[in-house]
């Protein structure tokens, strides 16, 4: 195969990778290329410049800050991320995520960077980083732009990412809750090389006395982009989470999704686990917090 | 058109390559080395598994210019000097792993990066690992067989050519 690549640059540094950037606003940053590679294959043949990520150190690395907040370098591979203690520690509904996408060779070649970037309402990583309230750190020859992640996402396969800027790292604010859980669940019909018909991720920050400090569920392919279940998080702020609410739980996460209508499920199927996830999810999450039901 | 410098086989190898070429077909066509197969060309079947730094990658989901500074291991490189099979290789003949052949390559260095990192893996370990191999004749219980048995062998010897 043989791609219509007009030019392949190589920067060794981020400030040459932007300066490129700058001057070919067309051009497009490739990490492990397994999204863009593909899409372009689909497309017509069109001279295409792209920005190989590889050798920038700047976008390596995960660390946890003093102040808890955890800062995941763009260019880590789904494999870096399931072999993070910081992660496994920290968010370890990313790592469920990260073993849950693709086969061992993607996982092994794909980035967080490039799974965000690429716009996908089913990306594994989106419900976690949804869930967390992640920021996005862009940068461009002009400057750094911070984005929360829920303002990112555009559409199917399209996000706000403005010509001439890279996605140098996402950050996940931390809670301040004396305990913390999280679960990633993601529904397919094959258990590998699936992409997800739902995907429900909780965060769970959980009080001394039980109650529910901070919160976060999201859902992937439950919208034409990944989505926060507001409606529930509210519901659940300030309680202590109890058999009975779990129903109310799965019901208001239905209130902000809009599943849709496809060869891979019906509404009506996306509907019922949606409901059943996020039920499953915020309990996981609120047990793992060390919170009782 | 740019030059790289990678390693093949513990081989060093410099040469050019066009930009939007990808891996496996330098490996196929200006290597030679056809073990290496061309399969879904969307990253999804594994037939053009290969090891790159060690950890198994989709050789059709690569540009060969990005793939510049490492260390790549074919199927090829897994042989012997004077010819003879490794272990693992002739663990899969005597399973009766192989059928058509076509996933055989990927499937067997993705098992070999597995018994490396992990030379006794479980029945589960070794599913996870070669999840991303597809085999169309569906010799999986073979296939299971073969990297357990050759788990067996390479606790006799492991024979290792980077």
């Amino acid at each position: 195969m043989m791609y219509s690549v007009k030019e392949l640059y190589r920067p060794e540094t981020l400030t040459d990778a932007l300066a490129y950037m700058a001057e070919h606003p067309d051009a497009r940053p490739i990490a492990g290329g397994t999204d863009i590679l593909v899409s372009m294959r689909k497309k017509k043949p069109e001279d295409v410049l792209l920005v190989g990520l590889q050798n920038l150190q700047e976008l390596r690395g995960i660390r946890r800050r003093d102040d808890g907040t955890v800062e995941i370098g763009a260019y880590n591979t789904f494999t870096d991320l399931a072999n993070s203690p910081i992660i496994a520690e920290s968010v370890p509904m990313l790592r469920t995520a990260a073993l849950a996408m693709g086969g061992p060779q993607i996982q092994n070649a794909a980035t967080i960077g490039g799974n965000v970037c690429n716009g996908a309402t089913s990306a594994d990583s989106a419900p976690g980083l949804f869930a967390r309230g992640a920021i996005l750190v862009l940068r461009s020859a002009a400057g750094e732009r911070r984005v929360p992640i829920t303002e990112f996402y555009d559409g199917p396969g399209r996000v706000k990412r403005q010509s001439g800027e890279i996605l140098v790292s996402i950050e996940l604010p931390a809670y301040s809750a004396a305990h913390y859980g999280d679960c990633y669940i993601k529904f397919s019909t094959r258990k590998a090389m699936d992409l997800a018909l739902i995907g429900c991720a909780a965060s769970c920050g959980v009080a001394e006395d039980g109650t529910i400090s901070d919160i976060g569920i999201a859902l992937g392919v439950a919208a034409p982009t990944p989505i926060r279940a507001v409606e529930a998080e509210n519901f659940l702020k300030g309680k202590r989470l109890t058999a009975d609410m779990l129903e109310e739980v799965g019901n208001l996460a239905l209130a902000n999704a809009k599943p849709r209508d496809s060869w891979r499920a019906s509404k009506a199927y996306r509907e019922q686990i949606i409901r059943t996830l996020a039920r499953r999810a915020v309990r996981a999450a609120y047990e793992m917090a060390g919170g009782v039901l | 058109m740019q030059t790289i410098h990678i390693k093949i086989n513990g081989k060093d190898w410099t040469g050019p390559v066009e930009d939007g070429e990808t891996l496996v077909d330098m490996i196929r066509y200006r290597l030679g080395l056809t073990g290496t197969k061309r399969g879904c060309e969307v990253g999804e079947c594994g037939a053009c598994t290969v090891l790159i730094d060690g950890v198994p990658n989709a050789s059709c989901m690569w540009l060969a210019a990005l793939a510049d500074g490492k260390s790549i291991t074919t199927i090829e490189g897994l042989t012997n000097e004077d010819g003879t099979l490794s272990p693992i290789q002739q663990a899969f003949i005597d399973a009766g792993a192989v059928q058509c052949g076509f996933c055989t390559p990927g499937m067997i260095l993705s098992a070999y990066a597995l018994l490396k990192r992990n030379p006794h893996p479980t029945r589960e370990e070794i599913k996870v690992a070669l999840s991303g191999n597809m085999c169309r004749c569906a010799t999986y219980e073979q296939v299971m067989e073969a990297v357990e048995r050759a788990s067996d062998l390479l606790a006799a010897a492991v024979v290792e050519k980077e």
